[in-house]
């Protein structure tokens, strides 16, 4: 039972692990990207349609060839995504707009795409209900070891994942490395909490914003790729997706801006998400207040972090702030 | 023997807008050479020595390092030609140790090694007498460390040629000369030197040669030992004007503002004020002198109602009713609406008195807003006061709608300063009035205060250049962490004697701090 659980809360908690991640890459420089849920969306999206089509293609599910299946929908969201991100990047670094305004147009945008799109492939199967089903594709994606069945609680909460699990953790632990203990981390760092330091210390600040925001909203989007892949079954149904791009912006608050922590956050949002379903006899409202509480448990982090005040602890100093060099 | 010239300027234009930031500029320094760039409050100092490094870059002009001409676009380019500047306002990240910001956009082969840093840095610490722990955090560091961090993040990176800007403007007495020494030495070892700045003493005791620019423009170069502070003051000015501050006699004098045991503590439960208690009284200037952060803050915004006190009371003598009334901590609208005429120029300029983003008829309404009638706002009134203020104090500005963050410090401050001149107080209290100004802008404001206490108004005066203090105030009360350390009649003491009461009391303090410990 409890190890049922943790392995519930660890699949929930991945989408947002995927997010957050990227987001804090995102932050690092200096950006809050309320993209994300959109951006998360498109990834999601980008990789069914790329599935749909490579499905499609072969005259029987049985010849799909398993590297591809699961090559051409991951690159599919990576691309997705990190178009999402360029247009963000082009619109705040280049165009200067309000990062608040652009990144709350991109989630409706985001959005709008999937869900159009989404929509469009649900017509062309003309299935019976809303959905569009890829479980060919998403058997490939939850392939687990040959042997972790076998293992009994120990096989079920550590290697009972599909892939992507473990390239999300895989994925935090790197960044946390590159943003603690590189250079780049370093420079990165600078360029979010004061770029007008950064650039006077010969950081390419425009390089440094573009480069991490697109990778992050490319890690973003794999968040989105696992959910349907993964979590869904290759189930696409038009707002599935839910409130986990928010959620994963809260983690971010959460994991007070560093990766690792994002891991255990991730789980524990994943487990709060799935308690409810582990109580008998539940009724409705009950749960809807159970989905409040990463949200509350974020903000009694704000709240402790700020009473703490611990500089360590905060924001990026120029997070949200537009750079200019010439601005006088 | 000949020295080698280490970096040139030659014709360079920079413009903002319409506004010629510097025109047709050319200057020249020498290996083993300080040049002192002198320079009026917006005459271009900082943004030519920006183009230098990296920051702007130039319209049309040359730049030639060791002879030949090269192009900077960028602060790497700088970096590259070996040319290091330390800004006026630190460009260091708060949340990094002095090593980390220390080795930021350094790009080397040899991978990052952060133990190896440290190991150089302690080295360039070392070999020019600085004290500098490598792990301390930014934002636990004094002024003067984070200062530095700054010298050192440029040795550093090796540069031959260093520009320093203003670097004197946040020292105290004794770190400037700590400053200084390391300066000379590095002269020695032969590096070029560029330091901007505006105090005349600092030129002459320094440097080699002094560039003069005014507004925008080149005027000359002269040799340090041959010039003096009239030529380079006329030069700076464009013409000679009198170093005397007029100081009128005190007439009819009563008290106006009794402070009595006041006592603050901050959050930490360090005493920022303990047991202040003075006088102030109209129709005379009293003057605040001590070492920067010694309580002076704490102590003007005690009055104008921004900090709660632990004790003590703050009596307003009413000159109109005769009432006294106690001001201890109410909030500054509650003391207005005692009918307390009090003025307050902050030391923070735009974060405290001004809205930088606001035009300056705008910035006139945050004082007068309360008292219109209808639900629309009355421009018309601060309007009138706003072209008065740009005339009267001839504050340069393209026109009155102008946000206030786009002006140059110099003209922000007289914004200010006439603002609250203008709602006629009864007390007037100025932090640093001429901090970051010219000399021309300086006597402006000083005859302005002048003004003030002519009318009988209760003017305190915050200062740090003790000449001033001494020229300008009637009394003046010197503190020392937090303490009252003696308050001197200002026609008759010295600047010496201020020195003493001002470092005297910093000593007994730590001897205080230190018996508590044993």
């Amino acid at each position: 039972m409890l190890a049922t659980i943790i392995q519930r809360a660890v699949m929930q908690g991945t989408p947002l692990l995927f997010g957050s991640t990227g987001e804090i890459l995102t932050e690092k420089s200096g950006h809050l990207n309320l993209g994300i849920p959109g951006i998360m969306y498109v990834g999601a999206i980008s990789g069914v349609a790329g599935a749909f089509l490579y499905e499609q293609s072969v005259a029987s599910p049985d010849l799909l060839n398993p590297f591809l299946a699961v090559l051409i929908p991951l690159l599919c969201a990576l691309v997705g995504a990190t178009f999402m991100g360029l247009i963000y990047c082009f619109l705040t670094v280049s165009l200067r707009a309000n990062q608040n305004v652009t990144g709350l147009a991109l989630t409706t945008f985001g959005i709008g795409v999937g869900n159009f799109f989404g929509g469009s492939l649900i017509k062309l199967v003309d299935s019976d209900v809303p959905s569009i089903a890829l479980s060919k594709t998403s058997n490939f994606f939850k392939t687990q070891l040959p042997f972790a069945s076998n293992l009994g609680w120990f096989g079920e909460i550590f290697l009972s994942y599909g892939f992507l699990v473990y390239v999300a953790i895989i994925v935090a632990i790197i960044s946390s490395y590159i943003l603690n203990k590189t250079r780049m981390g370093l420079h990165l760092r600078a360029v979010g909490e004061s770029p007008e330091t950064a650039d006077a210390a010969g950081i390419n600040v425009t390089k440094y914003k573009y480069i991490s925001t697109c990778i992050g909203s490319a890690i973003a989007g794999l968040g989105g790729l696992y959910y349907v892949m993964d979590y869904a079954n290759g189930v696409w149904s038009n707002n599935g997706f839910g409130d986990r791009g928010w959620l994963s912006i809260a983690l971010v608050i959460f994991s007070v801006w560093r990766p690792s922590l994002s891991i255990l956050g991730s789980i524990l949002f994943g487990f709060l998400y799935v308690i409810p379903t582990y109580i008998p006899d539940i009724s409705v409202s009950a749960k809807k207040l159970f989905e409040m509480l990463p949200y509350v448990v974020t903000i009694i982090v704000l709240i402790i972090t700020s009473m703490r005040n611990k500089k360590e602890n905060q924001p990026p100093q120029a997070l949200g702030l537009p750079y200019f060099r010439e601005e006088r | 023997m000949e020295k080698n010239i280490a970096l040139e300027l030659k014709n360079i234009t920079k413009t903002f807008g319409s506004v010629v930031a510097n025109k047709n500029i050319s200057l020249q320094v020498k290996k083993g050479e300080i040049l002192s760039i002198l320079g009026e409050n917006g005459s271009g100092k900082t943004t030519l020595m920006n183009m230098v490094s990296g920051i702007y870059y130039p319209d049309s002009g040359q730049i030639f390092a060791d002879g030949k001409e090269i192009v900077i676009a960028s602060p790497k380019d700088a970096f590259d030609h070996k040319i290091g500047m330390i800004h006026q306002h630190f460009k260091l990240v708060d949340v990094f140790s002095a090593a980390e910001n220390i080795v930021l956009g350094l790009e080397d082969e040899k991978g990052f090694d952060m133990a190896a840093y440290i190991e150089r840095i302690k080295e360039i610490t070392e070999q020019y007498g600085f004290e500098l722990d490598p792990y301390k955090k930014i934002y636990e560091m004094s002024v003067s460390e984070k200062q530095t961090v700054e010298i050192i993040k440029v040795l550093f990176r090796g540069a031959d040629i260093l520009i320093l800007d203003e670097p004197t403007a946040v020292l105290t007495p004794q770190e400037t000369l700590k400053l200084f020494a390391v300066l000379r030495n590095m002269r020695e070892s032969g590096k070029a030197i560029i330091i901007i700045t505006h105090k005349l003493h600092e030129v002459l005791s320094l440097s080699d040669y002094v560039a003069v620019l005014r507004k925008g423009e080149y005027i000359g170069t002269v040799k340090t030992s041959e010039t003096n502070e009239s030529q380079l003051t006329e030069m700076m000015v464009g013409k000679k004007i009198s170093l005397n501050i007029e100081r009128s006699p005190v007439e009819t004098c009563t008290d106006r503002l009794v402070v009595n045991n006041i006592n603050c503590v901050n959050r930490e439960g360090i005493k920022l004020l303990d047991n202040v208690s003075f006088t102030a009284r109209s129709g005379e200037i009293l003057g605040i002198a001590g070492i920067a952060g010694s309580g002076q803050r704490e102590l003007l915004e005690a009055i104008a109602g921004l900090q709660h006190l632990d004790g003590g009371s703050i009596i307003y003598h009413n000159p109109k009713t005769g009432e006294e009334e106690n001001l201890r901590d109410k909030t500054p609208l509650e003391i207005r609406q005692m009918g307390v005429k009090l003025a307050f120029v902050p030391e923070d300029r735009l974060g405290m008195g001004l809205v930088g983003n606001m035009d300056i008829v705008d910035n006139m309404m945050l004082r007068s807003y309360k008292k219109g009638k209808s639900a629309f706002l009355q421009r018309k009134n601060p309007k009138s006061l706003a072209d008065e203020i740009i005339e009267r104090l001839e504050v340069v500005t393209p026109s009155a709608y102008t946000p206030v963050r786009r002006l140059s410090g110099g003209n922000v401050q007289k914004i200010l300063v006439g603002r609250e001149i203008a709602s006629s107080p009864t007390v007037l209290m100025a932090a640093y009035p001429v901090r970051g100004l010219d000399i021309n802008s300086s006597y402006t404001i000083y005859n302005l205060l002048n003004e003030q206490k002519q009318k009988g108004v209760a003017v305190i005066f915050v200062g740090e250049d003790l000449d001033v203090l001494v020229e300008l105030c009637d009394r003046i009360m010197v503190i020392g962490s937090g303490r009252v350390t003696g308050i001197v009649d200002g026609r008759n003491t010295t600047k010496e004697e201020i020195g003493i009461l001002m470092t005297k009391s910093a000593e007994d303090m730590m001897q205080d701090e230190g018996g508590h410990e044993e």
